[in-house]
């Protein structure tokens, strides 16, 4: 069905050999590892259990759904407006990009467009909580791959960006700032030059995680040619953001679709990688931290006067009808799906979250792999508990 | 000779006892606190613990008390006297290994002809605590860390002795007190102003040592026997309370003891260049050395050990089969060749 | 890092509505009448809606006739209104009379359960929602042999809808307990914690004082 590696066929095989040993009675024991739900490398709740031949693992299954909150059900009572304070908490860590693309799909249904610097802003806080969700993926590479010191710097770096945020939202992890037709507020005053200096600040940071960990040989050498992904394979399981774009696909939402957001009034780079291999995830995500500080950089540029809200009604009734929405979040692709009836609240919600895709092609992946490779592979494709479970 | 003034045997019995537990315990202390309490906050752009006592100085103590004050839980189904023996089994391996660190002219423990081997052979016994501590605590995460460290304690084993072998060739000698001497009274090219540290013509044998104590050390890049990220905590996982204290102070006491060893066989140990003083052998030396011997003895483990701690905080760690194949494939050829150089520059000088 | 290669294309022309168009008319040569509607809606998005019984080959056509290499979600929905409104009741008053009637959405449909999934082109960069109605049985094919992605998707909608679908391997429950009894995403499945106590949230939706109550309040407030 698909082209495999030359790396990836041999672990297959020997993955099979594996499965023939095990059965032939008194011959090798396998042992069952349960890795999780309570497990250093599984930052959340989620479990995988791992049939192991030695150290190698045979099969492989994660076990998902330890931090189900039942959101689409919950989206059913709700008003709109009430929704984005859900959907939040999807990926806790870049909440704000969690909202903007159920507004849009709202303001979509509504027929309405948030004002031009609603949607500069917008995508200001967007890139924004990119970067505070991806620092925090490079420190945490580090402490899966054994190295502590990166989590520290990511750590502290994360927080000037938090600031940001919070000054400007009044959240640090749960903005709830967008509001359908606009948004809440405007920038408070100095936030701008302030934004300019933590993106200096992120760039450094960026370089630090470069040299202290991508150009360390062992870091190399644990995750050059673990985990491939072919770029057939990824397409086919849905996998989306950072991990498809490692496998060489040149895809990304922010680009390749015509969306109210200001993307399309800068000019920037989609970063791809042709190995697909874990150390191409994680260095596609490098990459796109830079260059997400340089998006802000330009939109504050080129940040247009005027108000932040449309005239929407003050009781926000959205018009039946069906719209999908989906942008490139930290994570991957993150759509919703929302049906409205014309009532207060949306008749049904369909979140379509990065991380559920993502890791479902682990049961694929994990075959034939060692221990510690297993948790370069969880690392590497980064996952959010909650963006699994929603 | 041990000491100037004539002690009944008894009394010399129990100041060697108190002396060992001196030379383990001390260093281990400031190297948790120097090092992994405060070097590592200061790479890491924070200030580590800053409450207890000044500066966090009294830091250990609060970390100790609470050790102590913890329930002792064993796992139901675990192996119980095996279980509670491993950490003393681990702590045990250190103390036999500072018996043969002479720390000046006269103060040594005890002082025997083929020192280097004996220092060699124990430091392995630690092997068997961790071990019998990951199969006896009937969990899975222990023994996958069990059994990584005993594949790769014994790989390390090797490169080490071969790495030591370079200096035995040297000094002539197995003897640590002789190849401190050996050291100080040398010569580099008829030039005595430094003596002649075994770091400049064995700096081959010290970069292998160093490597393979790093790995017997199970700190990072070599520590997937813990590898918190995988294992949880490896073969320490079940441990808590006094028993996981005992794991602890073994941990930094042995790093304490391995750069004492690294620094008696290439860094000249106690001794300072024997020309500087006019001496010419041992015993001529002044019995103020005996005082001196053990600071700069310190002084040398500290930076040693710092040269530990700062790999240990700034590496990620290799996966088990890079390891395996970095110490048969690359060290163990090093140190062959190393002794096959030394071997020959012996002869031909 | 020169070993490390980047793009950096040029946009590409976005979809106009030529491509949806031409994504109707191959489905329909390859379909037949198995495409029972379809609903291009200009510069938005294009839905389509095919037999049951066609539901695998529309997948393989959209995956190799019209496209579409990646496979972005598989879910359900239901179309009855739900019994319990939105749950703001007052558990203590008898229940109110709602409108039962079942209104499909785009494209229509004929049952209370509809399955529906999407796949978009990464060159192309534009998408296809698959709608189709569910019998009866409740059974569909599954599509796992057109996109192996859908395996986790389909799991998900077999535990929430209770959807069976035919050949799929592995229909173990992903987030709920193995022996837990109905579907929590149809309409009458009811939401507890809403049955137990009123909604607090009620409030906000209550008109402000002296303000009408009605859509006809544009002030461009934020609510």
């Amino acid at each position: 069905m698909t082209m495999l590696g030359d790396r990836q066929r041999l672990a297959y095989i020997a993955s099979q050999a594996a499965d023939a040993r095990l059965n032939v009675e008194l011959e090798t024991e396998g042992m069952t590892l349960n890795i999780g739900p309570q497990h250093p490398a599984t930052h959340g709740t989620l479990r995988i259990i791992c049939r192991l031949d030695g150290e190698q693992v045979v099969w492989a299954e994660p076990s998902a759904g330890y931090m189900h909150r039942g959101y689409e059900k919950l989206t059913e009572v709700r008003t709109f407006p009430q929704v984005t304070s859900l959907v939040n908490r999807i990926d806790w860590l870049g909440s704000f990009a969690n909202e903007v693309p159920f507004i849009l799909a709202a303001e979509k249904l509504m027929d309405i467009e948030a004002p031009p610097r609603a949607q500069h802003i917008r995508t200001i806080l967007f890139e924004l909580s990119r970067i505070a969700n991806v620092s925090l993926f490079l420190g945490d590479l580090g402490v899966q791959l054994g190295a502590i010191t990166p989590v520290f710097m990511a750590f502290r770096d994360r927080e000037y960006v938090l600031n940001l945020i919070e000054s400007a939202t009044g959240g640090r992890f749960h903005p709830n700032f967008d509001r359908i037709g606009g948004l809440k507020d405007d920038l408070p005053k100095g936030w701008i030059e302030e934004t300019r200096s933590v993106m200096r600040k992120l760039r450094t940071f960026c370089d630090e995680i470069d040299d202290l960990l991508f150009g360390n040989e062992i870091f190399q050498s644990r995750t050059r040619g673990i985990g491939v992904i072919p770029k057939d394979v990824a397409l086919q399981y849905g996998l989306s953001g950072p991990n498809l774009r490692a496998s060489g696909v040149d895809y990304d939402l922010r680009r390749d679709q015509k969306i109210a957001m200001a993307w399309d009034k800068v000019d920037f780079k989609v970063w791809t990688h042709p190995d697909g291999d874990s150390f191409a995830r994680c260095w596609v995500r490098l990459q796109e931290t830079r260059e997400a500080t340089l998006i802000v950089e330009k939109l504050l540029d080129t940040l247009p006067a005027g108000p932040v809200m449309a005239k929407v009604p003050r009781i926000i009734k959205v018009p039946e009808g069906e719209a999908w929405v989906s942008t490139e979040n930290p994570l991957g692709e993150m759509g919703y799906y929302v049906v409205s009836k014309g009532d207060l609240g949306p008749f049904r919600v369909k979140i379509r979250s990065a991380s559920f895709n993502n890791i479902s092609i682990v049961p694929w992946l994990l075959r034939g792999v060692y221990v510690p490779d297993v948790i370069t592979i969880l690392a590497s494709l980064y996952f959010i508990l909650g963006d699994i479970d929603r | 000779m041990m000491f100037a003034v004539h002690f009944p045997y008894w009394a010399q019995s129990l100041l060697r006892v108190l002396g060992g537990l001196v030379a383990v315990l001390l260093p281990a202390g400031t190297i948790v606190y120097l090092f992994l309490f405060k070097m590592m906050s200061f790479m890491q752009s924070r200030l580590g613990p800053m409450e207890a006592g000044p500066y966090g100085s009294m830091q250990l103590f609060a970390e100790v008390g609470k050790w102590l004050q913890k329930e002792d839980i064993m796992p139901e189904k675990a192996d119980h006297s095996i279980f509670k023996i491993a950490p003393l089994i681990v702590l045990a391996s250190t103390f036999l290994l500072v018996a043969v660190v002479p720390f000046g002219p006269d103060a040594f423990f005890t002082n025997f002809e083929t020192g280097v081997f004996y220092a060699l052979a124990v430091s392995s016994v630690s092997v068997l605590g961790i071990l019998i501590a990951g199969w006896s605590s009937a969990n899975k995460y222990s023994l996958l860390g069990g059994l990584r460290a005993a594949g790769q304690l014994i790989a390390y084993e090797l490169p080490m002795v071969l790495a030591v072998v370079g200096v035995v060739i040297q000094a002539g000698t197995m003897n640590m007190q002789q190849i401190v001497v050996a050291q100080n009274a040398g010569e580099i090219f008829g030039w005595s102003g430094l003596g002649n540290p075994y770091i400049l013509t064995q700096f081959i044998g010290f970069a292998v040592f160093m490597i393979a104590v790093q790995a017997e050390l199970t700190q990072a890049p070599f520590d997937m026997p813990v590898a918190e990220s995988e294992l949880v905590s490896g073969y320490m996982t079940e441990y808590s309370g006094f028993r996981f204290l005992i794991f602890f102070i073994a941990e930094f006491a042995t790093a304490g003891v391995f750069a004492l060893i690294a620094s008696v066989l290439f860094l000249g140990g106690w001794g300072i260049p024997f020309s500087w003083f006019g001496w010419n052998n041992i015993d001529q030396i002044d019995n103020w050395m005996n005082i001196v011997g053990p600071l700069i003895m310190f002084t040398k483990m500290m930076g040693l050990v710092f040269l530990i701690m700062w790999i240990r905080f700034s590496y990620p760690r290799f996966r088990e089969d890079q390891l395996q194949r970095f110490a048969w494939k690359v060290l163990i050829p090093v140190s062959l060749g190393n002794i096959m150089l030394t071997a020959v520059l012996k002869v031909v000088f | 890092m020169s070993q490390l290669s980047s793009t950096d294309t040029p946009i590409a022309a976005l979809p106009g509505d030529a491509l949806r168009e031409r994504a109707v008319d191959q489905l329909r040569a390859e379909l037949g009448d198995a495409l029972i509607d379809t609903l291009v809606k200009p510069g938005d998005d294009v839905w389509v809606r095919v037999r049951a019984d066609a539901w695998h080959d529309a997948g393989i056509a959209l995956r190799d006739v019209v496209g579409l290499d990646y496979f972005c979600f598989l879910s359900a929905i239901d179309w009855m209104p739900s019994p319990f409104g939105r749950g703001e009741d007052d558990p203590t008053q008898p229940q109110a009379e709602r409108d039962m009637t079942i209104r499909q959405g785009y494209t229509g449909g004929e049952t209370r359960f509809q399955l529906f999934a999407r796949a978009c082109s990464t060159t192309l960069h534009f998408g296809v929602t698959i709608k189709a109605d569910i019998g009866d049985d409740m059974t569909m094919p599954t599509w796992i042999p057109c996109y192996t992605g859908a395996n986790w998707h389909e799991r998900e909608a077999h535990e929430m809808f209770g959807i069976n679908f035919a050949g799929h391997p592995d229909l173990r429950n992903m987030y709920l307990p193995s022996g837990f009894e109905g579907h929590p995403m149809r309409k009458d499945f009811p939401l507890l914690a809403r049955m137990v106590k009123p909604w607090p949230g009620i409030v906000d939706v209550e008109p402000l004082p002296g303000e009408p109550a009605d859509d006809s309040d544009a002030d461009g407030g934020e609510s």
